[in-house]
């Protein structure tokens, strides 16, 4: 329970924000807080909060897995800092780049293929897996 | 006119008639309502009155706050007995920690964006070492807690 009253903050931003699905739980002395956000903004404030609570993350007492999860089908944005996002021919950074998608292209969610990657389509057609991290719904 | 004047008198008998013996059933149920909203624990749930017999519906965070209802409500004036429908929600299913190869697969994904960060995964601790940005900071974690690590030792050097 000690764990909950230090990421209280947090835990009750996610409440106010909406967050579905929430789970809050401790084991082994880390505390787990998974759910999904209702926007890419809304997880950015999660994590800037827990950088608050714990600057640069280094207690490793917490998992924080919130995110913003667009419904297949649906359009999103490419969310990278920078660069252009790689689209693959399969699930992994293993597999050969097969098109790109630039920074706050709007992309078409085909499906989650696991945790980490999506299949997606951009507007010009070009089909192929990319990291779901870098993936915001289109509010 | 004596016919209608009986049955002004008959309505005004059955109207006057619950108050003789008490409290209506709907101030009842105002005052409940008042009483749980005293209790922020209390919040989710909502009353339901009939002949000054209290039914309570809605959740509550756990099974203690649950037998708290009871008294609360029958300090209530007017209530004859309590029926407590509020349920506890079950528990968050446990997380998910995935096993080490699967980890191993996830983060070389995870971090290859990142030059200069180097990940060791050992019993479903995922071990960061070796310098980032503040600024990328948040973005990499972010990607290494939704692989389903154990814990996450983050021993980067921030610049």
């Amino acid at each position: 329970m000690a764990l909950e009253e230090k990421y209280k903050a947090l835990i009750d931003a996610a409440h106010t924000a909406g967050v579905a699905n929430l789970a809050v739980r401790e084991q082994d002395g880390v505390l787990y807080i998974d759910g999904d956000a209702p926007s890419g903004a809304v997880k950015d404030q999660l994590w800037s909060i827990y950088d608050q609570i714990d600057p640069n993350y280094t207690s490793g007492d917490l998992i924080l897995n919130v995110n913003a999860k667009a419904e297949a089908g649906s359009k999103v944005r490419v969310a990278t800092q920078e660069t252009a996002l790689n689209i693959r021919k399969g699930p992994g950074t293993d597999q050969p780049i097969v098109g790109k998608a630039q920074k706050d292209e709007i992309i078409t969610l085909i499906s989650q293929a696991n945790d980490q990657w999506s299949s997606v389509r951009t507007d010009d057609g070009t089909e192929g897996y990319a990291y779901s991290q870098y993936l915001e719904p289109v509010a | 006119m004596k016919k209608v004047l009986a049955m002004i008198a008959i309505a005004a008998f059955a109207f006057a008639l619950p108050s003789c013996k008490g409290k209506s059933d709907a101030d009842i149920k105002t005052e409940v309502d008042a009483k749980l909203a005293t209790n922020p624990d209390f919040a989710q749930l909502s009353s339901d009155v009939k002949d000054g017999a209290v039914t309570i519906s809605g959740t509550v965070k756990d099974d203690a706050t649950k037998t708290a209802v009871d008294p609360a409500v029958k300090e209530v004036k007017g209530v004859k007995s309590v029926v407590n429908n509020a349920s506890v929600p079950p528990p968050p299913p446990p997380p998910t920690i995935n096993p080490d190869d699967l980890l191993n697969t996830a983060i070389k994904d995870a971090i290859k964006d990142h030059a200069g960060v180097k990940a060791e995964v050992k019993d479903g601790v995922v071990t960061l070492t070796g310098e980032i940005k503040k600024a990328d900071l948040a973005t990499l974690m972010q990607k290494v807690n939704a692989i389903h690590p154990k814990k996450v030792e983050q021993k980067l050097t921030v610049k």
